[in-house]
């Protein structure tokens, strides 16, 4: 294909050849001589002590290698976790259980065997006696008091934390108005298709560990390893090969990896384990799950003056990386897209007795859009007000960024009215509002929800993160004039592969065949700290811009050298460094490449080669924004809701490709409408997974998503050299509170202005029916 | 305890002996190191592992391989390799039908068996064919324009279908 520039041009992807024949690698598929597998015997309980554990008959099981307890796993050190936050609390986290179990699926004893058969078989062999104690579910109870899942603390708040800007309680003193809510962020599972998996070799030869994982942060993982397990860094090597996504779950260090890499050593042979799908539910951290309460205070036209929001977060049992930072995400981005100056939070971070939470695609950011978004609807129906104008009259406005928010955070840019006024034409607002009135007149039940969002992401900033924040890159020019790039990044479908070639093959002139981008392995990459929250392109790609400003002032300079001019004297397009009026003149990047190699009259001070690594530290975080507007129908007779339009413009700033672009916020929207309609994940009062499969847990299928129109404002940042803003998230951030604001939007005439996710049809059919125990039955009966 | 059994593969015959337990799916990938078959849950839920079975969609987590004995199994690498994509491969290429391409071999499959059966399917009739495979990246959109696309190049005429590039009856 020929693109006149292959920046904005819609690339189809380098990655696919491999994955679409189906010749990729991901975990499992790595198998090396020698090969055993390692299985896991669980917690049945939610919460208790262990009294015995009896691992004989598993250790006479056919095909057996070995079985380690926790105290085969002395001086292992903990999964470990980042949080740098005050007063925060963190019990104990062994990779296998000590003692005592925290939640149903925590991992107890490890099986190593022959076969991945032999070692289920001896896993279930294993018995352990418990002394059952009770489980911790319920947030709100927690909070208040006893029983506590760790005693040694006296209390379940893991850590409290409060942030005010400006003056809530005066706003709320004069306010014409307000409007307050209890509202649920039920718990999720982030169900990449690729389950987790690792593979583990040790060789006792060189003294060295290669570790194959379907991770987000080989690096990370990497110098984790060396901490948890006593082995130098430099003698551990990572790779994440092809990883079958992620959305946040494999932003971790678990504890079977752990387990798996310490049998291998002590194995002296390869060990691999791939955790089942109902593994994967009880045990891969899980996302969401929030109890929140908002009070907003708004004068009579609509204008909020002040917020007030109590956040109770489920952390779970334990901490795994960043469990304890999601929620804090949450209440820094409490006042949404909206200028509102006297701000209240109080955030509450709870142990349970459930699987750890932690990032699942949004992480923090959906639960405060939800907030926000269902607040401005709740004071758009107070007021009697369209929800379109409401939101009008709040937005920042254009000229007030940057904008510093009442709770800290500086919002780089923005044109939030353009976006809402984009998304709302597509749509045909108006007159989806008169086919409304028409509809229930004539008994349709037909919704229509709005979302203003605006997300934090492109992280981060060094000093703003729990680890480090900034991206690299590395740019080699070959001595054949091809490109390699490697990228700290560490993409798992997000196509990196193919937006960073095109960046080279813009700034270079390179064909974008003659370009590799190689990603996540610790042997061939500089560090790299990875790929999640929305990061990869802000901040690893304006590593490889900086790497590629780098690769030219160097040709630029061996190129005079060579053609005896001065560097101010040339220009360099297309690939060719060229006398500027005397084209004729005029070296091609891949000989200035090869000259570079070849050492051979080079500028006295330039050395050979044509190279460059560069980091970039981003001075901020860069803020997404867009409009989405959603238009349900509700079957009256069943509660199912149907979307029928689903309209998004975001605006991410500048674009390398928009095929893939556009990728994302299909991906993104189908997450977020998940939440809103379908996904939760269950535990009964025994601390007991009831959606412990994919049979229970409703992650949708093609027949139950609609189609998505999709366009976009362009607000550059200048947060980075590109312009450009995450977008990996922005969709499911802005996807969740337009459709259940649609949901609840259709049931207004039922009297009812709030509704608990999912919008799952028999949750509609109550309120409908007046069976939903709540006041607005009373209406729905009239 | 195992028993002999023979299968053709990809068009290669394939005979020894398994286990009785052991899946369709852990014989084509641990047995013949066909990997482009993937494992994405343990209830037939996902249908990353869909082969063609005689010709038909199975899910290989959900057949024994004493049960494919004397069948004719078709994996995504006997769909087609780079050197010669199907046409449904070269659409989900084109309609970025794929991100991480965990779930794309299954997908791929079950979007094969669904236009031998159905040449020109609706949108509806895609999603409806397609609800035993999930993909967690895609959204589905473009799945279903790269089903759209394969379906309108493989009903086209002969000359057409060589100009694209579609392979022969």
């Amino acid at each position: 294909m020929a693109f006149t520039s292959m920046m904005g041009a819609r690339v189809t992807r380098r990655e696919d050849p491999r994955l679409i024949t189906g010749r990729s690698t991901y975990v499992d598929d790595v198998k090396l001589a020698g090969t055993t597998y390692a299985a896991f015997a669980r917690s049945p309980f939610a919460h208790a002590k262990i009294v015995r554990i009896d691992v004989s008959a598993a250790k006479a099981s056919p095909g057996v290698l070995a079985v380690f307890t926790a105290d085969d796993m002395q001086g292992v050190g903990d999964v470990p976790t980042a949080p740098q936050i005050e007063g925060l609390k963190i019990p104990k986290h062994p990779a296998l259980a000590r003692g005592r179990v925290a939640y149903a699926g925590e991992p107890v004893v490890a099986v190593v065997a022959e076969t991945r058969a032999a070692a289920r078989d001896a896993a279930d062999l294993v018995e352990v006696e418990y002394e059952e104690l009770p489980a911790v579910v319920d947030l709100e109870r927690a909070a208040a008091g006893p029983p506590y899942v760790h005693d040694e603390f006296g209390t379940n708040i893991a850590f409290t934390m409060q942030i005010n800007g400006g003056d809530a309680e005066s706003a709320f003193k004069n306010a014409a108005v307000t409007v307050s809510e209890r509202l649920l962020n039920q718990r999720l599972a982030p169900v990449s298709i690729e389950p987790r998996g690792m593979v583990a070799h040790w060789e006792p030869g060189p003294q060295h560990l290669t570790v194959w994982s379907s991770t987000q942060i080989p690096h990370l993982l990497r110098t984790q390893l060396a901490l948890a397990l006593g082995l130098p860094e430099h003698r551990i090597r990572t790779i994440a090969p092809e990883v079958g996504g992620a959305f946040g779950s494999k932003l971790d260090v678990y504890a079977e990896e752990l387990v798996t890499a310490f049998a291998s050593r002590a194995l002296d042979r390869p060990v691999k384990y791939v955790e089942t799908r109902s593994e994967s539910f009880m045990s891969t951290v899980h996302g969401r799950d929030q109890i929140d309460f908002i009070e907003i205070a708004a004068d009579s036209d609509g204008r909020i003056t002040g917020l007030k929001v109590k956040i109770l977060a489920n952390l779970g049992a334990y901490h795994q990386l960043l469990t304890p930072a999601i929620p804090t995400l949450t209440a820094l981005m409490v006042p949404g897209a909206y200028d509102i100056q006297n701000v209240s939070v109080t955030l509450h971070g709870l142990f349970t007795t459930e699987v750890p939470t932690d990032a699942y695609r949004g992480a923090g950011r959906p639960e405060a859009t939800y907030l926000i978004e269902r607040g401005l609807d709740l004071l758009a129906a107070k007021l009697g007000m369209d929800p379109a104008e409401v939101r009008r009259r709040n937005l920042i406005k254009k000229e007030q960024f940057p904008y510093a928010s009442a709770v800290g955070l500086t919002y780089d840019s923005g044109d939030y009215h353009a976006a809402l006024e984009k998304a709302l034409q597509i749509a045909g607002y108006d007159a989806l509002r008169k086919e409304q009135e028409r509809g229930r007149s004539e008994g349709r039940l037909m919704g229509i929800g709005l979302s203003s969002y605006v997300e934090v992401c492109g992280m981060g900033p060094s000093s703003a993160l729990p680890a480090p924040g900034w991206g690299s890159a590395t740019v080699r020019m070959e001595p054949t004039g091809r490109v390699t790039v490697m990228t700290g990044a560490s993409p798992h479908g997000q196509g990196e592969e193919t937006t960073f070639a095109q960046m080279v093959s813009e700034r270079l002139g390179v064909p974008i065949d003659d370009i590799v981008v190689l990603h996540g392995d610790s042997a061939v990459v500089q560090y790299g700290i990875g790929t999640f929250g929305s990061r990869s392109t802000a901040v690893d790609g304006a590593a490889l811009y900086r790497a590629l400003d780098t690769v030219c002032e160097k040709a630029m300079k061996i190129a005079a050298h060579q053609m005896e001019a001065n560097v101010g004297d040339l220009e360099f397009k297309n690939g060719r460094i060229a006398v500027k009026g005397n084209p004729e003149k005029a070296m091609s990047i891949a000989e200035v490449a090869f000259a570079a190699f070849r050492g051979l009259n080079l500028p006295p001070d330039v050395e050979p080669g044509l190279e460059a690594t560069r980091r970039f530290e981003p001075p901020n975080f860069v803020y997404p924004f867009g409009t989405h507007v959603c238009v349900v129908e509700i079957e009256r007779s069943t509660g199912a809701v149907k979307v029928v339009k689903y309209v998004a413009v975001d605006d991410c700033g500048n674009v390398i490709n928009p095929m893939i672009v556009e990728g994302q916020v299909h991906g993104g929207i189908a997450q977020g409408l998940a939440q809103a309609l379908y996904e939760e994940i269950v535990y009964d009062e025994n601390g007991q997974l009831t959606t412990g499969s994919l049979l229970q847990y409703a992650a949708p299928h093609a027949n139950q998503l609609p189609m998505y129109e999709l366009d976009r404002t362009v607000t550059p940042t200048d947060v980075n050299p590109m312009g450009i803003k995450g977008v990996g998230e922005a969709g499911t951030i802005g996807a969740t509170p337009a459709v259940v604001n649609a949901v609840v939007d259709a049931l207004a005439p039922f009297g009812i202005v709030n509704m608990d996710m999912p919008c799952k049809p028999e949750r509609v059919w109550r309120v409908i029916n007046g069976y939903d125990g709540k006041a607005n039955g009373k209406a729905a009966k009239k | 305890m195992k028993r002999s059994i023979s299968v053709t593969v990809n068009g290669a015959k394939w005979t020894g002996d398994v286990e009785p337990r052991t899946l369709l799916v852990y014989l084509l990938r641990d047995t013949l190191g066909l990997t482009g078959t993937h494992v994405g849950c343990d209830t037939s839920s996902c249908g990353a592992c869909t082969v063609l079975l005689n010709g038909q969609s199975v899910k290989s987590c959900t057949l024994l391989a004493v049960q494919a004995d004397g069948a004719d199994v078709t994996t995504i690498e006997g769909i087609g390799d780079a050197q010669h994509l199907h046409p449904m491969q070269t659409a989900f290429w084109e309609q970025h039908g794929l991100q991480c391409g965990y779930c794309t071999p299954g997908m791929i499959v079950s979007a094969c068996d669904l236009l031998q059966r159905n040449p020109d399917p609706s949108e509806a009739e895609i999603r409806e064919a397609l609800s035993g495979n999930l993909c967690r990246c895609t959204g589905y959109q473009n799945i279903v324009k790269a089903v759209q696309h394969a379906a309108a190049a493989m009903r086209a005429p002969k000359m057409e279908r060589e100009r694209i590039g579609a392979p022969a009856d």
